[in-house]
């Protein structure tokens, strides 16, 4: 079994009309079925949506000295909204989720193996 | 090869199991003889060579358990062809799973299932070696990190995944076919599909693609004159067709028609196998290659589909509706466009745009062959145009 990362990508000034609520909701509960089919399956670890970026802190270290800065590290216009982690047999497994995920959200999904992570 | 792939689980090991045993099959053999089975003999020492490594290493300690395991079953030389094959099958799949970018599947199918050296390829897809390398190492590295897994995929998925694999060959095949160095790429690429239609007989694209390379092979020795210049299918000295590639090519095709499964390979042997049938261009069936053009269009309705498809009308329908076609298409970048319309132009008396097509097609051409192809084509025309001096 290996671990793998789903991300949702999502792209600042992304020419796509925006949902409305009943999509929203539609969205919302077809999302939920999926999470308890993961964690019915037992592929499920972990799962979360991100606030948006500009809620985020960046820290690093520069010349010895920690600098705190406001937004999101990347200043490129794509940001990560939220991520699936989640237990799979090999990739085509991993792929068969990322593809149930994007057909709710309707966003690009990231499918990237975990490293040295693994439980049998 | 193949079959060193699943037993041992990892292509590198695989690799190097492989070549150790061609060393010692180098220096053994000439004195010995050959073994019956020189295939199976490979795989019992290969394997053993990499149990040998494995021993060595304290991290391959769990996978020689694996190797074991699966060991229990046969002390013989590997002598099935059944599993044999199914690993050559899960092998070319796993080469050409869409998580890989086509370069990387094409890299890979030809390296490890045509066993051709790296540098090879890379002069093949005029590439330096290096850069060709560097794809192997990361698409190897992909395969094992994101564990794309080795195996045919469910019947289901066939048909998508058959795609891919079609695709590499068909591009292998060409890059081989335009290129001086390309010889070995080409012939791994036939030698790959007629592998592919045996082991899957019940896909009848994949007897398809074979068929149209056979089919296309056959016209090579007429494709260029002696000093390397290239034959357009109209001038081709027909005498020098291999009619023994045509029979085969052709009797896939009729078997192809009687399972009346069409598909875009398929129809573009079908297309072939018209052609290898008439005497002389003159004789050719026209109409029949229309009527498969309107099929592979309506399958594939490609621009490039779009463009063949007029050439073939034009032959029944005359140049100018042909020239009507073509003007409509979004082709600007792809020198065999301006090639067709400059031969169009030139049969309708059009001579200066002819000329200035023809400078365009040049321009855009891809290989030396082509290239100089076009501007003879230029100056037979006799326009001042934009000449060589353009490049």
């Amino acid at each position: 079994m290996a671990h793998y990362m789903l991300s949702v990508h999502s792209v600042e000034g992304d020419v796509r009309e925006p949902m409305t609520d009943e999509e929203m909701q539609q969205s919302h509960k077809q999302l939920g079925v999926l999470e308890e089919e993961l964690k019915a399956t037992g592929a499920w670890v972990f799962s979360a949506r991100l606030h948006e970026p500009d809620t985020a802190t960046v820290v690093r270290v520069s010349d010895g000295e920690v600098l705190t800065t406001d937004g999101p590290f990347a200043e490129s216009k794509e940001h990560l909204g939220g991520f699936y982690i989640i237990r799979a047999e090999d990739l085509d497994a991993a792929l068969g989720w990322a593809a149930k995920v994007t057909a709710c959200i309707d966003a690009p999904i990231e499918v990237r193996p975990f490293a040295g992570v693994s439980d049998g | 090869m193949a079959t060193l792939v699943r037993v041992l689980g990892d292509i590198d090991l695989a690799e190097d199991a492989v070549q150790d045993a061609f060393a010692i099959a180098l220096r053994k053999w000439p004195a010995d003889g050959l073994p019956p089975n020189p295939g199976g003999w490979i795989t019992t020492t290969a394997r053993n060579a990499a149990i040998d490594r494995l021993r060595r290493e304290t991290r391959g300690r769990e996978l020689l358990a694996q190797v074991v395991v699966l060991d229990q079953s046969d002390d013989e030389p590997a002598q099935e062809v059944g599993p044999m094959q199914d690993d050559r099958l899960r092998l070319v799949f796993t080469c050409c799973h869409p998580a890989l970018s086509t370069e990387a599947q094409v890299a890979l199918t030809l390296r490890l299932l045509g066993g051709l050296a790296t540098d090879e390829v890379a002069r093949a897809f005029l590439v330096p070696e290096p850069t060709m390398a560097q794809r192997l190492v990361r698409a190897k590295r992909k395969i094992k990190a994101a564990r794309i897994p080795y195996r045919i995929p469910p019947e289901a998925e066939l048909p998508d995944r058959l795609r891919p694999v079609l695709a590499v060959l068909y591009l292998s095949f060409n890059a081989g076919a335009d290129n001086p160095s390309g010889d070995e790429v080409r012939i791994e690429a036939m030698r790959l599909a007629r592998a592919l239609a045996g082991l899957m007989p019940d896909e009848p694209e994949a007897a398809g693609l074979l068929a149209l390379l056979l089919l296309t092979e056959s016209r090579r020795r007429a494709r260029f004159t002696g000093h390397g210049e290239l034959v357009l299918l109209a001038d081709q000295d027909r005498e020098r067709w291999d009619r023994t590639l045509i029979d085969e090519g052709q009797a896939i095709v009729r078997a192809c028609l009687r399972r009346n499964r069409p598909g875009p390979y398929q129809i573009q042997a079908a297309i072939n196998a018209v052609h290898a049938d008439a005497a002389s261009i003159r004789s050719t069936d026209w109409d029949q290659i229309l009527a498969l053009y309107d099929q592979l269009f309506a399958l594939s309705p490609t621009p490039v589909v779009a463009l063949n498809r007029a050439i073939a009308l034009g032959e029944v329908r005359g140049s100018a509706a042909a020239l009507a076609l073509v003007d409509d298409l979004d082709l600007d970048g792809y020198h065999l466009f301006h090639a067709t319309r400059a031969d169009l132009l030139r049969r309708l008396g059009r001579t200066d745009e002819a000329a200035r097509a023809y400078a365009r097609a040049a321009g855009l051409a891809p290989g030396d062959t082509e290239r100089a192809f076009l501007e003879g084509r230029l100056a037979a025309i006799g326009s001042p145009g934009r000449g060589p001096g353009a490049r």
